[in-house]
């Protein structure tokens, strides 16, 4: 059974969701390429709460006796999805992590290079000299 | 860096100070006309400063990306600076400079060779003293791996090994992420370049920890086979030049 207390929660969850994840973008707490599968449950879940008989039609489709439980099925299916993305998500960060290590190890290691290379007094004269000359100007 | 055919010897080091200033003195004796790059993995000890004193240019990463992550920065270097020979050396007093020129004869005497690894099981009358558990693990990734490359591999974790330039060129462009060994066997295979193996004594562990400690071997183990079958069914197995970006920033899915 689907009673319309169930259905009027099931409703404001969704909405709530929906309002959370907008808000979140909009104060750009959350990027949008992030903010995409969130945005699609919220909506989901919004229309098969609302839609009663896309909801029981949806049931006896895969075979679930009761309604609400195929709106769990969805809500779960949802879920696992952004867990999904976001291991992807992770992985990509660490892998971009990786590659920002190394460039920065290879770049100190040339900044040393250089430094031992051009002695830093000859240099600091020169600095003094030319900032004379701009300010005698 | 002087010579016409820029030499690197690579040695990953993470804490390693206990045996970093031996195993490069020693590299320095053996093999004088090798340049020295120590890649320091977020070491948390002074081995930066040990392997620096001992003469070799260090990369210090700023945390610990495992041995993977090390070595394919040593490799970036080595592309990027130019280097026509890499070779690979552990810090922990495992690998014997002396043994450096076995590889690089068998690398001369197979001139289509573009990697070649240092073997422990090749020969009959150097006991290598491993734990049973280990020898075996190392016997299992060598039957599956020989069968998949078509090529008798004997020792495919061994990380004492002698690259050419393409060899360097494909590593610094894609390198296996925590347990590199065995997938770069495959890989190399995968991308049509060619391994040989030579016999080489290795000694056991001067100090420090192994980044594989008994308890993980399991999980070592899990790994590394999943990487092996991963990697068989990689749809891309590397990014050639003209690819999309491998790091970019849509969508993981």
């Amino acid at each position: 059974m689907f009673s319309d207390r169930l259905q009027l929660v099931a409703i404001l969850a969704a909405i709530a969701l929906l309002l959370v994840v907008l808000e979140l973008v909009r104060r750009r707490r959350l990027l949008e390429r992030y903010a995409l599968l969130w945005l699609a449950s919220g909506i989901v879940l919004l229309a098969l709460a609302s839609w009663r008989d896309g909801l029981e039609r949806l049931a006896k489709l895969v075979g679930i006796y009761s309604p609400p439980n195929a709106l769990f099925v969805v809500a779960l299916l949802f879920v696992l999805a952004l867990l999904l993305h976001f291991s992807a998500a992770v992985s990509r960060l660490a892998d971009q992590s990786k590659v920002l290590a190394q460039r920065l190890a290879i770049l100190e290691d040339v900044v040393r290079e250089e430094a031992e290379r051009a002695p830093a007094p000859a240099r600091a004269e020169a600095t003094v000299e030319d900032l004379e000359a701009i300010t005698r100007r | 860096m002087h010579s016409a055919y820029p030499r690197l010897v690579l040695v990953p080091a993470y804490n390693e100070s206990a045996t970093i200033a031996g195993v490069l003195a020693n590299v320095r004796e053996q093999l004088p006309e090798f340049d020295v790059l120590v890649v320091s993995d977020g070491s948390t000890d002074d081995t930066s400063a040990r392997a620096r004193e001992g003469g070799a240019r260090v990369l210090r990463l700023p945390f610990n990306l495992g041995i993977g992550g090390a070595v394919q920065a040593g490799f970036v270097f080595a592309r990027d600076n130019g280097y026509r020979l890499v070779v690979q050396v552990d810090a922990d007093g495992q690998h014997d400079p002396a043994e450096v020129r076995r590889l690089i004869d068998a690398m001369a005497s197979h001139p289509s060779a573009d990697m070649v690894c240092g073997s422990r099981f090749l020969s009959k009358d150097h006991r290598y003293p491993a734990p049973v558990s280990r020898r075996t693990g190392i016997h299992i990734f060598a039957f599956l791996l020989s069968r998949l490359v078509g090529q008798r591999v004997t020792d495919p974790t061994s990380g004492f090994r002698l690259y050419n330039r393409r060899a360097i060129e494909l590593f610094a462009r894609d390198y296996p992420h925590d347990y590199p060994e065995v997938e770069a066997v495959l890989m190399l295979h995968h991308h049509r370049l060619r391994m040989q193996e030579v016999p080489v004594r290795m000694f056991e562990r001067g100090g420090g920890v192994s980044s594989i400690s008994s308890g993980k071997s399991a999980y070592y183990m899990i790994k590394v086979l999943l990487a092996l079958f991963v990697g068989l069914a990689r749809a891309r197995p590397v990014v050639d030049a003209g690819d999309r970006a491998p790091v970019a920033a849509g969508h993981g899915i």
